[in-house]
């Protein structure tokens, strides 16, 4: 398969066919809680997009070079403390959690900082979702499935690189913005509709919710028929 | 502190007063995410009842060191650090399981539960007040994921805990077990409790 294509079918899947909030639940908590404006989850979805586009690049750059089993940085250091058949053994995946979530509050603080200093009205609109996005599931959910793939394969030539863990991140952060702002404009509509009161707020949210995820279920199976067609067997 | 409930009141507040899922809508994504079998639903609700009393012990401990603006670091770094120990100890002791839970495990680091509780909680009140809010509100969590996962698991496969309970000819409703099951299970219950609460 040609770099192109696989990078192709991993934005395609991660946008539409895995969509982050409609087939794997994460990102949940936006989804139900900023989806009143269209605007607000427009500018909500793309803070998630460059906070988790940060995050990945971080998170892959940390999982290649120190985390991973015989990784080349920690082998280095280690090296000088201990012998280089054990140096080459060693395994600090057992830190990633924490590894992740600090880098995740780390790149979310610096894009508070940068975003106060030069964008003062689109940081006083986000108010307090702006610090939220650190708990936002998604972001974490695209590191581990990064490291999912860099650290778990069997074979070393099919990790990750740089490049299809960017691409992953950009396009989750794309399929997010879709789902929120499609969930945003149904709700803008449905403040004017009659609903029974047992199901105004969350609940009906959620229903609709599982009918667009119903609907985000007709692009199950493109995905193969699209490895067939690109892969001339 | 006078006004603070005890440690009685946040245990019996955790379970059905103050449900995390039904009531403060909270953990939202392992809730829709692990709950299309009860097996999963249990493994899921016991990981989360240990990382939540673990956190909530030592935030209690160290509630008077916490410098207000590194509280959040703290706690997500204390629930990091029980998130892989959980983590590890599943993938060593019930190896299939924690395949079936995969990233979800993990995911309890931001699972929103832990850190309400450790910073409506555990941060001002004593460390028994605390293990008994977590232990109140884990209880909470589990009866909400299973009485999800139940009706989930029953419609989509027939079956309860892996043990047929409808009889062969039913229909599986796949979609119950699917992704759209999930959200349209919870959207019907939750709208169920709103009514059930209302008519009191």
């Amino acid at each position: 398969m040609s770099y192109l294509t696989d990078i192709f079918l991993i934005a395609l899947g991660a946008a539409l066919i895995n969509n982050f909030v409609l087939y794997y639940f994460v990102g949940i908590c936006p989804f139900v809680g900023v989806s009143r404006r269209v605007e607000m989850a427009f500018g909500m979805g793309c803070a998630v997009t460059f906070v988790m586009t940060i995050a990945a690049f971080l998170c892959w750059i940390l999982t290649t070079f120190v985390l991973m089993p015989g990784a080349p940085l920690s082998k280095w250091v280690a090296g000088f403390f201990v012998s280089a058949d054990v140096a080459a053994g060693i395994d600090l995946t057992i830190l990633s959690y924490i590894v992740y979530i600090f880098v995740i509050a780390s790149s979310v603080q610096f894009v508070e900082m940068y975003v106060r200093k030069f964008f003062p009205v689109l940081y006083s609109s986000f108010g307090v979702f702006l610090p939220l996005i650190t708990t936002n599931c998604a972001i974490l959910f695209a590191c581990l499935m990064i490291m999912s793939n860099i650290v778990g394969v069997d074979n070393p030539a099919d990790a990750w690189d740089l490049g299809r863990a960017l691409t992953l991140a950009i396009f989750g952060g794309v399929g997010f913005i879709i789902a929120i702002v499609i969930m945003a404009g149904i709700r803008e509509d449905l403040e004017l509709c009659d609903i029974p009161k047992p199901f105004q707020g969350v609940a009906i949210t959620l229903i609709v919710g599982g009918i667009l995820a119903m609907a985000f279920m007709g692009f199950t199976g493109v995905d193969s028929g699209l490895r067939n067609a690109m892969i001339p067997m | 502190m006078a006004d603070q409930p005890t440690a009685t009141e946040r245990f019996i507040q955790g379970i059905l007063p103050e449900n995390p899922v039904y009531r403060q809508l909270l953990g939202l994504c392992a809730t829709l995410a692990v709950s299309n079998n009860m097996k999963a639903a249990l493994t899921m609700a016991a990981s989360v009842t240990f990382v939540l009393l673990c956190a909530n012990v030592v935030t209690s401990l160290i509630r008077n060191l916490l410098k207000p603006h590194l509280r959040i670091v703290v706690f997500t770094l204390t629930i990091a650090t029980f998130v892989t120990i959980a983590d590890r100890f599943l993938a060593a002791y019930l190896y299939q399981m924690s395949k079936t839970l995969g990233p979800y495990i993990p995911l309890i680091i931001v699972n929103c539960i832990i850190i309400c509780r450790c910073e409506v909680c555990a941060s001002k009140q004593s460390v028994f007040t605390a293990a008994s809010d977590a232990i109140g509100q884990s209880l909470g969590f589990a009866l909400a994921l299973s009485s999800i996962a139940a009706i989930r698991e029953i419609l989509g496969t027939g079956m309860f805990f892996g043990l047929r309970v409808l009889p062969a000819a039913w229909p599986d409703w796949v979609i119950m077990a699917l992704p759209p099951g999930a959200f349209l299970t919870f959207g019907l219950m939750l709208a169920a409790i709103n009514w059930i609460s209302s008519n009191k």
